[in-house]
């Protein structure tokens, strides 16, 4: 019996073609952190006004930062043909596409993350909300990962620059983002904001759990 | 059941009326082909006629529209699992990462059949000439370097069953040797081997296939 590639050897893979392919993959956190520090500029410096927007700027940044990023997850594998080569591999596809979802993480979702308290600062966000910012950013970022993974498999064949891809994704983005700003918002004002983050934990949950399933069933019919 | 009339199990693969239609057009139909060990079909064809779409549907990545595949008289819905482990496909796009060195490619490729040898893949790398450059990343190397590092598989590999779709091309004539030697080795040690190429191979036992018959 062949033995294939183990879940983590899978992500180490992609995470060291992320890495030779440095540039594209700084390409999203750069635009996420120049964005975030034009918004004081083109609005206004006043920290109250800026304070009050800032959960919604870090949200929608994060987000078209990852739908900058999500088309490439296939992309790649489609074009040289690796793609090819894990469709007719003898195990489940669905393995080491949670595999790329994680690995996308790890190069997009994570980076963000830990680089949002620098742009919280320029956007004046009070600092008792940040724990609230970086767990929803964290669970987040993977939610988005994960259902972009859907999309670009159902897009992988129509090559480079669909509008198709934010089409179908950003629909599904909204609710997690209506969450992810409800948990800082909450925090911004003080109150319990494990509530909001509880639902994006399950939807998380949810998403990591069928998201691989859907997307390898559709790299099947649309890789072919 | 696959065939009206039982398949010995000796042929490694055969194909039962095989037919194939793409938005409402036929592009082949009536394929027959079976392939026992130590045997190699050579699919000719003229550009456009459905040569690659074959080995596409020969490899599970295509459904036919009618027909069933049988691997070793089973049918491939029962016998999947053995029949993806038991096959090496290479096709027009290599799957070599560009961004990858020589060495990573190949390391890949063998630990995606569960060979787990650093050794071996250097030595592979040697043998087909790439002991120079297996530590550059492929996209320094030449196109026809980049052939020999996803054809460095074929030394590596266990697989009974080759699929290959023009592997020949951007070879010199010293890389076309080293690997119609392989291919004659592959078949000598009782493998089966499907090729589509447009130039002559010096092997003994081919069976050509032509395609242009069958297309609709």
């Amino acid at each position: 019996m062949a033995r294939t590639p183990s879940f983590l050897a899978y992500v180490r893979r992609d995470v060291l073609l992320a890495y030779r392919r440095l540039g594209d993959t700084v390409a999203p956190l750069i635009f996420f952190t120049m964005v975030c520090t034009l918004v004081p500029l083109g609005l206004s410096p006043d920290p109250q006004r800026l304070s009050e927007i800032a959960p919604g700027i870090m949200w929608i940044m994060a987000l078209l930062a990852t739908l900058l990023s999500i088309e490439r997850i296939f992309a790649f594998d489609f074009e040289d043909g690796s793609l090819e080569q894990l469709l007719i591999a003898p195990q489940l596809i669905a393995l080491p596409v949670l595999a790329k979802i994680v690995a996308h993480w790890l190069v997009t979702g994570l980076p963000l993350t830990l680089l949002s308290p620098l742009l919280a600062m320029t956007l004046s966000l009070p600092t008792s909300a940040y724990p609230a910012m970086l767990l929803s950013l964290a669970i987040g970022s993977a939610y988005l990962s994960a259902v972009g993974a859907v999309g670009a498999s159902l897009t992988v064949s129509l090559g480079r620059g669909g509008l198709l891809l934010p089409l179908l994704v950003v629909p599904l983005y909204m609710p997690i983002m209506i969450f992810g700003t409800a948990t800082v918002f909450y925090a911004v004002d003080g109150l319990h904001w494990s509530g909001p983050l509880a639902a994006m934990g399950a939807m998380l949950c949810a998403a990591l759990a069928l998201c691989p399933l859907a997307a390898a069933a559709a790299l099947r019919v649309t890789s072919a | 059941m696959c065939m009206d009339v039982p398949v010995p199990q000796d042929y490694l693969l055969s194909t039962n009326e095989l037919c194939f239609e793409r938005d409402g057009r036929r592009l082949f139909e009536g394929i027959n082909l079976r392939l026992k060990a130590g045997e190699m079909v050579l699919i000719e064809g003229p550009n456009g006629c459905g040569k690659t779409t074959l080995m596409r549907l020969l490899t599970t990545l295509l459904s036919p529209t009618s027909g069933a595949l049988c691997y070793r008289g089973e049918p491939l819905e029962k016998v999947r699992y053995e029949y993806l482990a038991d096959l090496l496909y290479i096709g027009h796009q290599s799957a070599v990462k560009l961004a990858l060195s020589a060495e990573e490619n190949l390391a890949w490729m063998a630990a995606s059949e569960g060979i787990h040898d650093p050794k071996s893949v250097r030595a592979a790398l040697r043998s087909m000439g790439l002991g120079a450059v297996y530590d550059l990343p492929c996209h320094q190397l030449s196109a026809g370097q980049v052939r020999r590092v996803a054809l460095s598989r074929l030394v590596l590999t266990r697989a009974k069953l080759w699929f290959l779709d023009e592997p020949l091309t951007a070879l010199d004539t010293e890389g076309i040797g080293l690997i119609t030697g392989r291919l004659q080795g592959h078949l000598d040690s009782g493998g089966a081997i499907v090729l589509i190429s447009h130039q002559d191979l010096a092997i003994g036992a081919v069976r050509n296939y032509d395609l242009t018959k069958r297309c609709a």
